[in-house]
């Protein structure tokens, strides 16, 4: 015990809350596989009688091919944890982060959570067409608010994302916005909500400084709310800003899993070797 | 290096040492990730959403024509274009109307509410797999999609009947006391579409090929359901199963109850045997049907 404590003093970037003495798992993930089924050319549009006929004979385009992912990982994440994954392109983070939200079923093995995780990724839409106003309603009460709620958070979301700070913009669609300005309204929403779990794929990545400054504060409050935070990022000073663990996941497996400074150090060596 | 940290998490996780992942979960109630809800938590989690669908749906209405110069009027205009169509067809073309009393307000009845239903299955097709982004960034009860978009058509045609309400003063029929019957006529169809949408929606989340098929289903429908000229007309010249079998489609009985109501010179004789009670029964049936259907496959919508 007291050995952990000094390590985490020592090793944890400007203090993120320790991890409670008392560890409470809200992620188990188990020997989980997933494969994904790719359909080959073809399976898309067609004339109307061709595609009759598939639905009739109940037979799916010839050329499946299966990418398997992700190879057999077992983690577990408890509360108050923040856990970043990192890893190059490709290597299975945001699979992994599908699977834990509920989106990929395991083709083998198993995820256990605790309440519904909220996955945050980085082309996550919410509604283009409409204001940014009515996104930041709409998206309230798709997380189960009421309309009371939704009034008194309101000005909060809105100033949290900062997309008011160069005009009148939350009265414009969303889709007149910038990648980094739909990204820090999405964050605003989501984060607006406290989360049993909450997974961050790059959504943060395309914010500028001042906005990452500010959602790496939130996370840390998330994370004081005894909720587990899940990061992805290929940014590593904003690993080490938030996460106070780190799952290196390579070509679908786990490399490394441990504390940040330890685990981005080795992915650090190691990328600069190739 | 990461050895030592696996000893360090062996040392912490020391109450729950021996156990295997799945008894770790149950002793922290951990359940598996994504799994259905049963159906009354299920039904509690969409009412408590309840607020979410209705600004849902008049969120899209409000953005349905704001790319258009006219804007807002096209609501008014668009049922009125299509009444325009359809009469120019079928009644100064092919003179269907014969032995139809004010054929203009008959057609348009027909056309309004045979678009509602319509509506409810092209847009619960596509319901989910429009929506990926927003199934996929946030957690709600999906049927809350299908829902929010069948009472934003019952909005569009609450517009509708405003035009038609004219368009049956304009032909000189008088209003009665059978206009209060258009309240429950909308309210049952309603629930029969919703049903339908639902319906559609896993149906459409499933086979992308429905979509492109999905047309050539409704015209038929149409031309089954008396849009156009009095099914009655047909049906005496069938035998007797055949006439009950056309009888039975959901889609004509709440026509047929939408010009009863409008329309003074529609006679309670001419509607089919026992419509009402067909009209409550696809209501029934297809709502809960559709519901049900559509909840056995809560956990897989948005996967992909
Ligand atoms: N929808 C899909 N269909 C088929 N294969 C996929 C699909 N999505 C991802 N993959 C494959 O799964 C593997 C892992 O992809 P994943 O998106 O999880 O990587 P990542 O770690 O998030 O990468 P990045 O850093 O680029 O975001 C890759 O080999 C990829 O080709
Ligand atoms: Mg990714």
């Amino acid at each position: 015990m007291d050995d952990q404590e000094m390590m985490d003093s020592v090793l944890e970037p400007e203090g993120p809350p320790p991890p409670p003495t008392e560890k409470i798992p809200t992620v188990i993930v188990d020997n989980m596989h997933i494969v994904y089924k790719v359909y080959g050319a073809g399976a898309g549009k067609g004339s109307a009688t061709s595609a009759l006929s598939r639905i009739v004979r109940r037979k799916s385009s010839p050329a499946l091919t299966e990418v398997h992912a992700v190879k057999g990982i077992s983690f577990t994440a408890y509360k108050g944890e923040a856990v970043g994954l990192i890893g190059s392109n490709g290597s299975g983070k945001s699979t992994t982060l599908a699977a834990i939200a509920g989106l990929l079923p395991p083709a083998q093995g198993a995820v256990y959570t605790d309440g519904q995780p909220a996955l945050l990724g980085v082309n996550a839409a919410l509604m283009n067409d409409l204001t940014g106003e009515r996104n930041v309603v709409l998206g309230c009460l798709a997380m189960g608010m009421t309309y009371a709620e939704v009034r008194e958070k309101y000005q909060d979301i809105v100033d949290f994302s900062g997309i008011n700070d160069k005009g009148d913009f939350i009265s414009l669609p969303m889709r007149t916005y910038s990648s980094g300005m739909g990204a820090r309204l999405r964050f605003a929403i989501s984060a607006a909500r406290s989360h049993d779990v909450l997974m961050i794929d790059e959504a943060l990545s395309t914010g500028d400084m001042a906005f990452r400054k500010r959602s790496e504060e939130r996370i840390r409050e998330l994370r004081k709310e005894a909720g587990t935070v899940f990061l992805v990022s290929h940014s590593n000073s904003t690993i080490r800003e938030t996460c106070n663990r780190t799952i290196w996941l390579e070509h679908g497996l786990i490399r490394a899993d441990g504390p940040t400074e330890d685990v981005v150090k080795e992915y650090e060596d190691w990328t600069n070797k190739k | 290096m990461s050895t030592v940290f696996e000893q360090r998490a062996a040392d912490v996780a020391d109450p729950d040492a021996g156990l295997s992942p799945a008894e770790l979960a149950a002793k922290y109630g951990l359940t598996i990730s994504g799994r259905r809800p049963s159906l009354a938590e299920y039904t509690r989690q969409v009412w408590q959403r309840r607020f979410f669908i209705g600004a849902y749906a008049t969120a899209k209405l409000m953005v349905q024509y704001s790319s258009s110069k006219l804007g807002q009027v096209w609501q008014v205009l668009t049922p009125l274009l299509n009444a325009a169509v359809y009469y120019l067809i079928f009644d100064l073309l092919l003179h269907v109307s014969k032995g139809i009393p004010d054929y203009i307000p008959y057609l348009c009845t027909g056309v309004f509410v045979f678009q509602f239903t319509q509506a409810a299955v092209l847009s619960g097709t596509r319901s989910i797999s429009d929506n990926l982004g927003l199934i996929r960034a946030l957690h709600f009860p999906r049927a809350s999609l299908p829902i929010a978009f069948t009472v934003n058509q019952l909005q569009q045609l609450i517009v509708s009947m405003g035009v038609l309400g004219v368009i049956v003063l304009v032909s000189g029929l008088p209003v009665t006391m059978n206009w209060l019957l258009m309240i429950p006529v909308l309210l049952l169809q309603s629930t029969f579409n919703a049903g339908l949408a639902m319906f559609m929606a896993r149906i459409g989340a499933k086979t992308s090929d429905m979509a492109q098929l999905m047309p050539f289903i409704i015209r038929t429908w149409m031309y089954l359901s008396g849009v156009f000229w009095a099914v009655n007309s047909v049906t005496a010249k069938l035998p007797h199963w055949a006439g009950t079998l056309i009888e039975a489609n959901p889609a004509l009985i709440y026509i047929e109850l939408m010009r009863y109501s409008l329309m003074d010179s529609v006679p309670a004789s001419s509607l089919p045997h026992h419509v009402w009670i067909m009209a409550a029964a696809w209501a029934v049936i297809g709502g809960f049907g559709g519901y049900v259907f559509f909840w056995k496959a809560e956990e897989e919508y948005g996967r992909g």
